[in-house]
């Protein structure tokens, strides 16, 4: 379970985040909807513990833990998964490489033992099939000359590889085409669980026809706003964000 | 994919201190007094029993010397250094002539602790006959051991210190001594021409593959000692050999001068392949201390068919001033430069090749990495040249910098001159930095900061480092963690 109570954040002087809080239980999906400039970026990257962000208040509980004070890989081991909205490049770095790599490194941070080359191996083939990511993808260096929609798939299969505890997307539908949108979209579903939940930062409901929510929350002005079932993101599609923006300049 | 993870592990494995050879061997040395003069170096020669035109080459080497200026144009700067108050000989007093028995059990200690065992016993326990490394051993001036000889010379190899070649092969010596290098070459070139001390020698013959590595490692322990190793490498007709070098030195606060020459002669249709990891003492994290590493290293492919390839990994000394090259001069030859140049806290590096094309469709590749990190500069610096008669000349020059930081230096020099119209030269320059977004991206994966800086720059460096041997490789890749400790965050 993750718990966000009155998160207070800026980035070089400019307040992000004002009094932010929000609950995801366990293996629930929750959605994040909002205009512009509302915060939901920044939520990602503070709970993903980002560095160029300063909170000045508030806390955020995983399974009742305060992960504010711990290293970005840290929380990584601790069950935190972000999926960028832009995944950076890592040339001369191959994919298997680097997989095996953070896998390990997440391992060995939890006190378990590495993984053997072939069980491995089994795991990225079946995430990669799932994804429908070409095996000749995983020779190359990470993310380096992949299209926008391969990178997305490359998120997923990280995450689906990593078996985080709470998962971040950070507007993972923007750049898909219908196809990848549909494959990324069973790529996720297919990892909800019992004891896994997801947090899904979005502009559009198209995504929610995919990835469906148990709850929708508005942020605006650096705050929930609004929280309610699946179909409020259906009445944001018909109504828009006016409401919200009338709000931020007041 | 292991081998990062054991580069990981190193660098986890480290403890504070960086530099892990700068201890001292405290043994009794023979030196010359103090400073340069014609007296000095008929000493040294004296010491080595050397033939008369050798001293008469040294005697001459000096003189031109006296009229030469240290160069300036490479991009490093350094205080005057005082030519007078070096030490240009310094051997133990018990050096090793017949068995390693005679040898002071000091240095054997020294080479043990450096992880360079020079006992064959130990160094063929569980080991295969084609993954022996035979190894000179040079201690400042002299060459203390020298393994495997006796095999060697059953496959007509002859690898020995240069001072013993000058009395056991000085027709070889004399034939080839300065014919890669001029004696007039360059300033530091002439100097070690005056006063070189020791270096290995080889010899392969014709049509002969050499039965294993060979290596040779340099110590400096002594303090304000020069070191002006030689060595002489040749190939005769359909040969191979397999070199290596590794250098390491003590810690100390003054710097201390190291000024090799390395002569490489490839005859038809034989290869040399030369690989260097240089670790010298840097200095400290405020520029105290270090050595300055003036080298000028060249090979000859003065065969037709013939190829020379230079691989190297510099992580240390304090200013590295160094341009292994290629005389592509017999038809078809082929000249190889694969650089790996770290450099961090206040290192200077000005280091790259020149590829001299001279003969008929030969061809060269040029593959440098640069990674600077604290406030070190580093510089490629590479000429790449075609003569009127080098019909059909080929290049391909890849250049890469990445830095680690944000006050640190990359810097690429290229120069290219075509005389040809037929020669094609190819040059491709990268320079990149390890972004705050990179590192976030690796960290959120589970990847601490040292490990997701060993990733990134194991990546950088991947198409060199296949260059060198394997277990060189290992090698060169622990080295360049342990240099670039701390300098990230």
């Amino acid at each position: 379970m993750l718990e966000i109570n009155n998160l207070v954040v800026q980035i070089e002087d400019k307040r992000i985040l004002n009094g932010l809080s929000l609950t995801v239980n366990d293996g629930e999906v929750a959605a994040i909807m909002g205009p512009n400039g509302s915060g939901k970026s920044t939520l990602s990257y503070v709970i993903a513990g980002k560095e160029d962000y300063e909170v000045l208040d508030g806390e955020i509980r995983l399974d009742g833990e305060n992960i504010l004070e711990m290293e970005p890989d840290a929380r990584a081991a601790a069950g935190i998964f972000l999926a960028f909205q832009y995944p950076l490049e890592i040339p001369g770095v191959g994919t298997m490489t680097f997989l095996k790599a953070a896998l390990n490194a997440q391992r060995k941070s939890r006190g378990e033992d590495e993984l053997t080359t072939p069980d491995f191996i089994r795991r990225v083939n079946a995430a990669a099939d799932t994804l429908e990511i070409n095996k000749d993808m995983l020779k190359r260096a990470l993310n380096v000359g992949f299209s926008g929609g391969e990178k997305k798939r490359m998120e997923i299969l990280q995450m689906a590889l990593l078996q985080p505890r709470f998962c971040v997307l950070d507007e993972t539908d923007s750049g898909l085409d219908i196809d990848a949108l549909r494959i990324v979209s069973e790529g996720v579903n297919a990892l909800r669980a019992k004891n896994r939940s997801f947090l899904v930062i979005t502009h559009y409901q198209r995504l929610l026809n995919h990835i469906v929510p148990d709850t929708v929350h508005v942020m605006a002005q650096g705050r929930v706003v609004k929280s309610g079932g699946k179909e409020l993101a259906l009445e944001l599609e018909a109504s828009g964000y006016a409401e919200y923006r009338t709000n931020e300049a007041a | 994919m292991p081998a990062v993870q054991e580069t990981v592990d190193r660098v986890r494995a480290i403890d504070v201190d960086q530099y892990k050879y700068g201890f001292e061997t405290t043994i009794e040395m023979e030196k010359s007094e103090r400073g340069i003069s014609e007296d000095v170096i008929r000493f040294i020669s004296a010491k080595k029993d050397e033939p008369a035109w050798m001293l008469e080459w040294r005697l001459d080497a000096y003189r031109r010397w006296q009229t030469m200026k240290e160069p300036n144009w490479a991009r490093v700067s350094y205080d005057r250094i005082d030519y007078d108050q070096l030490y240009y000989y310094a051997a133990p007093k018990r050096n090793a002539a017949a068995s390693l028995d005679e040898i002071d059990p000091e240095i054997l200690k020294t080479y043990e602790k450096l992880g360079i065992p020079l006992r064959e016993v130990e160094l063929l326990e569980g080991i295969a006959p084609q993954n022996r490394v035979a190894v000179d051993a040079v201690f400042d001036s002299v060459s203390v051991a020298t393994t495997f000889k006796a095999e060697l010379a059953k496959a007509g190899v002859i690898f020995m210190p240069i001072s013993e070649a000058l009395r056991e092969h000085p027709e070889l010596v004399r034939k080839y001594l300065g014919s890669v290098v001029p004696v007039t070459d360059n300033f530091f070139a002439t100097l070690n021409s005056a006063v070189f001390s020791d270096g290995s020698f080889v010899y392969i013959p014709p049509g002969v593959r050499c039965p294993m590595e060979l290596s040779t490692y340099f110590r400096i322990n002594e303090r304000d000692t020069g070191q002006f190793e030689r060595t002489l490498i040749i190939a005769d007709k359909g040969s191979y050999v397999s070199y290596l070098e590794g250098c390491t030195a003590p810690k100390r606060d003054d710097n201390q001068l190291h000024a090799a020459v390395v002569e490489l002669v490839a005859l038809d249709d034989a290869e040399i392949k030369y690989s260097t990891v240089q670790n010298w003492y840097p200095g400290d994290n405020e520029g105290r201390g270090g050595i300055y590493n003036f080298v000028t290293k060249r090979g000859d492919c003065r065969g037709a068919n013939s190829k020379i390839s230079w691989t190297q990994v510099e992580t240390g000394s304090a200013i590295t001033w160094k341009y292994p090259s290629c005389i592509l001069r017999g038809d078809n030859s082929r000249g190889e430069f694969y650089s790996i140049a770290v450099s961090n806290g206040m290192q200077q590096v000005d280091s790259g090749t020149k590829m001299i094309h001279l003969g008929k469709n030969t061809t060269s590749r040029i593959i440098s990495k640069g990674i600077s990190a604290g406030r070190s500069q580093n510089t490629y610096r590479g000429l790449v040249s075609a003569h009127k008669k080098a019909k059909g000349a080929r290049n391909f020059t890849n250049c890469d910098s990445l830095l680690i930081g944000d006050q640190c230096g990359a810097h690429t020099v290229p120069y290219i001159e075509s005389k040809n119209a037929s020669a094609v030269f190819e040059h491709e320059a990268t320079t990149s930095k390890i972004s705050e977004d990179q590192m976030f991206y690796c960290q959120s994966r589970g990847l601490t900061e040292e490990e997701a800086t060993a990733l990134i720059v194991n990546g950088f460096v991947r198409d060199v480092l296949q260059q060198l041997p394997m277990e060189f490789a290992v090698e060169a890749q622990k080295l360049i963690s342990i240099s670039l400790e701390g300098s990230v965050g």
